[in-house]
């Protein structure tokens, strides 16, 4: 059928109108797409820039590397390890246990290990890093890595991780480091953001908590872009951080796993310090750990273990364990008494075995009594009398006095934790203390270290060390951090008369050299490496037992201070064995072994140095100290299940 | 009343054909193709795989379906206009019936070689069909009520069955795509402008009966409105595209970061970005200034199948011709609206530039009738 031309005319006239007009909506329509176009790239391409920024670049912190810590002779202490670990990260997760499940084909992990991360996975924040998995060996990271497009979420790290290398030896004095935890958040002030990074470590005992800053250093930056599920895609800048400073410390290693090893099976401590420089050696407190143990997050049982063992290997005994120092403390008394001029050094005071002051009778250890004394006698001796007698005449202020003199009673600033104040007690201290007054036998214990003498064995060799030269020296542990070195500090002579220091100094000499002294049986021979020194029995109990019929806990304090050599004196040494019994039997052997362990330049204390009659056993002895061969050795990477 | 109508002699025949083909319209074609081509392998990272390459090839074989379809006289379009609508509403109904019986949800069927949205297809037939009708249908009954609703059933039953797929957004680009070719065949303007008025009305119910008890919408739904209007309240969450979207648009900036610098796209910030949200990529990539210029290309496009359907005399071809440059701009313009927030997100492509097969396909087919229309114009006034 034909179509009317003059219809089809309309039509096309129709058409073009409808048709320009659905063309200019069209277009008009295109315009506002190209303004919206202008504006989102045009006037608000600075805001969505900036956006997309934040949107691609992460910042993530370069944790610095810790500090090295060395001993006097730039022996490592405690230095860091490369440790590979996994983490998984649960925003990025698909399904958590279906990964739990691929990883335990790839790599040793144990049941407990899964629990953790999924305890610790629900805990947190879905986006922040979990570790499942720590110290993998090298392979099983590569597993790791060559499967992470089948693990998402799930990603391989590096990083480096404290590890001390001579186990127990430092364990009290250098502390350890261990992971940052909530309650260590709460409690500290310390704003620096590193501390939230994944597995970072901080000082948490000793020399490590103490000189965190130092050690510590400052976290670099680095700019990743990193794509939608955070993996990094690039790195784009990067600052280095500051490692932080390495630390060298006053001690030695040889001396000091000497030490650790001669203690073993007891419950002792042993301070050995420089008494020129004030450097401190040695600091031995035993039985100790292994806190590389606390580093990796120790065990329930083993920590347990380390809680419930009567012997508080956890403990630094040598600046936080607090005893009666007994007869060590008689050189101070001594002092004080001649000092003030109430008894002459050639004076003789008459023991009989007790003296009875009010109505009380104060007895010698020696029930039979050491009949007419001279001050070297009764040191030699260790007649209590002779000093009750002294504190009677000087009384407890000037006893004290002299005590604080010797840096008893005072807290001394060293870089470990607990570092205790013992006390150098007064008549207002105890008023202070117990609300009571101060009675004349308060001075006479007091004058044999009994009663409210208390100090650490720390003060002891300090104390020693300021007998041996008259310098008020202070102790040192710290000998550089960095490039800085820490001065030798002393508060200069003591101003006390330089023929009394002698004639106590004599006397201590006596006590290890004179046949009727109580170190006789710990007496060196030669010219080089003679002793003096003074042995210390602490009770315990008021009621004297024979030791050996009473159980450990309830036993004497055994200990002894020393220097040596006697004519030049190099080193002084406090001992103090817990329930070791005598002073003289427990102590000062140890005491001895241990100063010429120091004073001989391999190390070891020198067979020539022992009486003949003894080097038999002594070689015995010093053959079967569990002392490690070497300890460089690395521990050993899990293995493979 | 079928091809007597055309002076067939002033007609070009056989080969001859190809050089009467609308070229400058080939060209955008080409053009528009190619930046697709060129954003796919930047999205992938740089390689042809495994989006660039599939689409260069369904290109090439979609331009091959052009010319075919271009050779072929517009007349015979016409007559199979009908028939096109009927096996269109039959695999609509495929797709639901096999859906139902147990495939789960699924909007296409796989013809081996590639996978067909029959609601792809629906939107050229209807208009086809459409443009058929209002070639028939005298012009004075154009506005008649009765031979109004004839055109209104044939869109809503294939929108009806497209939106119950469920595919809003499609449903309603047929619907204005159908609507477009009734504006264009001289249909009163109260007509539309009752629509519009009424669907302005129903917009403001349902948006004020929120929270009362006579509630039209479900909640989620009311949510989803939400998150068009307000997307930076819920970044991460619903709102996510259309922020990051507008992040790696913005940050395009005047002149974009380069070829494959587009650090938002390629980082997966981006949602769909190898398919919906691609334009994003290129607004990164190029900046304001390559995104104005494929808005330009297809200006130019659109400009001249308008020029090519006034030109004709043919009712059919201009109708036809009008009806897919409307159908296709409203691609776009969907698609542009969506990444810059300025619609909501339904799933729609950026005609020739997105991933995808099908709908280049029917694209290609859709402009091969253009050419068509355009080959086959009457060559002189009629006597």
């Amino acid at each position: 059928m034909r179509r009317n031309p003059r219809d089809t005319e309309e039509s096309v006239r129709r058409i073009t109108r409808r048709g320009l007009m659905l063309g200019g909506a069209q277009i008009a329509f295109m315009a506002v797409l190209a303004g919206r176009m202008r504006h989102l790239q045009v006037e608000e391409a600075d805001a969505f820039r900036l956006l997309a920024e934040d949107n691609r670049i992460r910042y993530d912190l370069i944790p610095p590397e810790r500090g090295l810590i060395f001993d006097r002779e730039g022996r490592s202490i405690a230095t860091n390890e490369q440790t590979y670990r996994v983490v998984i990260k649960a925003a990025d997760v698909d399904d958590l246990e279906a990964t739990f499940a691929r990883l335990r084909t790839l790599i040793p992990l144990t049941e407990e290990e899964i629990e953790s991360a999924r305890t610790e996975i629900r805990r947190s924040n879905p986006t922040t890093s979990v570790t499942v998995a720590d110290r993998l060996s090298w392979e099983d990271v590569a597993e790791i890595a060559v499967n992470a497009p089948a693990l998402p979420g799930v990603s391989p790290e590096v990083g480096l991780s404290r590890l001390y290398p001579s186990y127990g030896d430092f364990a009290h004095v250098v502390g350890y480091v261990g992971p940052v935890s909530d309650y260590y958040l709460e409690q500290t002030r310390d704003t620096d953001p590193l501390l939230l990074t994944p597995r970072f470590q901080v000082g948490r005992v000793g020399v490590e908590a103490k000189l965190e800053k130092s050690l510590r250093g400052k976290a670099g930056n680095k700019q990743v872009e990193v794509n939608v599920r955070g993996r990094v895609m690039r790195e784009l800048s990067r600052k280095e951080g500051v490692p932080g400073k390495d630390l060298q410390l006053t001690l030695d290693s040889r001396l000091q796993a000497f030490v650790q090893a001669r203690m073993v099976g007891e419950s002792a401590s042993i301070v050995v310090m420089d008494v020129r420089t004030g450097d401190l050696v040695a600091i031995g407190s035993g039985p100790t750990f292994d806190p590389n143990k606390f580093v990796r997050g120790i065990s329930q049982r083993d920590y347990s273990a380390l809680v419930e063992n009567a012997y508080r290997p956890l403990a630094n005994k040598s600046v936080q364990g607090l005893y009666p120092p007994g007869s060590t403390f008689k050189m101070i008394t001594a002092l004080a008494a001649l000092e003030a001029g109430v008894v002459s050094v050639g004076e003789t005071i008459y023991c009989s075995g007790h003296k009875e002051v009010g109505g009380r009778r104060f007895h010698c250890w020696n029930r039979g009594g050491h009949g007419w004394m001279d001050l070297n006698d009764s040191l030699m001796r260790s007649c209590d009398v002779y000093y009750y007698e002294l504190a009677e005449r000087v009384g407890i202020e000037k006893i004290s006095e002299m005590a604080r003199k010797f840096g008893l009673g005072e807290r001394h600033d060293l870089p470990m934790s607990a570092v205790a104040e013992g006390t150098a007690p007064t008549k207002d201290w105890k008023f202070r203390r117990y609300k009571q007054d101060w009675v004349v036998g308060d001075s006479l214990n007091a004058a044999i270290g009994q009663g409210y003498v208390l100090a650490s064995p720390l003060q002891l060799a300090v104390m020693t060390a300021r007998l041996a030269t008259g310098e008020a020296i202070r102790p040192r542990l710290v000998k550089q951090i960095g490039d800085d070195a820490q001065p030798v500090m002393s508060d200069g002579p003591m101003g006390l008369s330089p023929t009394h220091l002698a004639r106590i100094r004599s006397a201590m000499f006596t006590v290890n050299n004179d046949r009727g002294g109580t170190a006789y049986a710990s007496r060196t021979v030669g010219e080089e490496m003679t002793i003096a020194g003074k042995t210390g029995t602490s009770q315990v109990r008021s009621v004297v037992v024979r030791n050996e019929d009473v159980p450990w806990e309830e036993r004497d304090h055994a200990l002894y201070v020393g220097f040596a050599p006697y004519d030049d004196p190099r080193f002084a040494v406090s001992v103090v064995v817990e329930h070791g019994g005598g002073g003289s039997t427990a102590a000062a052997p140890m005491a001895r072994d241990v100063l010429l362990a120091a004073l001989s330049d391999d190390g070891m204390p020198p067979l020539e140095a022992y009486p003949s009659a003894q080097r038999r056993a002594i070689e015995e002895r010093l053959r079967s100290l569990p002392l490690r061969p070497d300890a460089g050795g690395q521990p050993p990477v899990r293995d493979r299940a | 009343m079928s091809y007597l109508e055309y002076n067939i002699r002033t007609v070009p025949t056989g080969l001859r054909k190809i050089l009467y083909l609308n070229y400058p319209i080939i060209l955008l074609l080409v053009t528009i193709a190619s930046i697709g081509f060129l954003m796919l392998y930047s999205v992938a990272g740089g390689t042809l795989q495994p989006w660039a390459e599939p689409q260069i090839k369904r290109f090439g074989l979609g331009l091959a379906v052009m010319l075919f379809v271009a050779m072929v006289p517009i007349y015979v379009w016409r007559n199979v206009a009908g028939l096109g609508y009927l096996v269109s509403l039959v695999l609509l109904v495929a797709v639901e019936v096999v859906g139902v019986t147990g495939m789960g949800a699924q909007r296409w069927i796989d013809l081996g070689f590639m996978r067909l949205q029959p609601s792809e297809l629906t939107k050229i037939t209807v208009v086809m069909l459409l443009a058929a009708y209002y070639d028939w249908l005298p012009i004075e009954k154009t506005s008649r009520p009765l031979w109004v609703a004839i055109p209104v059933m044939i869109i809503l039953v294939p929108m009806a069955l497209v939106f119950l797929q469920p595919d809003l957004g499609t449903a309603l680009l047929l619907g204005i795509g159908g609507a477009i070719v009734m504006f264009a065949a001289g249909v009163h303007w109260a007509y539309f402008a009752t629509v519009i008025a009424s669907g302005a009305g129903l917009v403001f119910a349902v948006l004020t009966s929120r929270g009362t008890s006579w509630q039209i919408l479900k909640d989620y739904q009311y949510a989803r409105i939400d998150t068009f209007l307000n997307p930076s309240a819920d970044p991460l969450g619903a709102g996510y595209h259309i922020t990051q979207s507008k992040i790696a648009l913005g940050s395009g900036g005047w002149t974009g970061r380069g070829f494959m610098q587009g650090t938002q796209s390629r980082l997966n910030f981006l949602p769909e970005k190898h398919t919906d949200f691609i334009f994003t990529t290129l607004a990164e990539e190029f900046g304001f200034v390559g995104a104005i210029s494929l808005l330009i290309l297809y200006l130019l496009l659109i400009v001249f199948c308008v020029v090519s359907a006034l030109q004709n005399r043919d009712r059919f071809s201009s109708l036809l011709i009008l009806g897919i440059a409307g159908s296709f701009f409203l691609f776009f313009a969907v698609n542009m609206s969506m990444v810059m927030g300025m619609a909501p997100v339904v799933g729609v492509p950026l005609p020739l530039v997105s991933y995808g097969g099908s709908a280049m396909l029917v694209l290609m087919v859709a402009f091969g009738l253009v050419q068509s229309a355009h080959v086959h114009r009457p060559r002189r006034k009629l006597a």
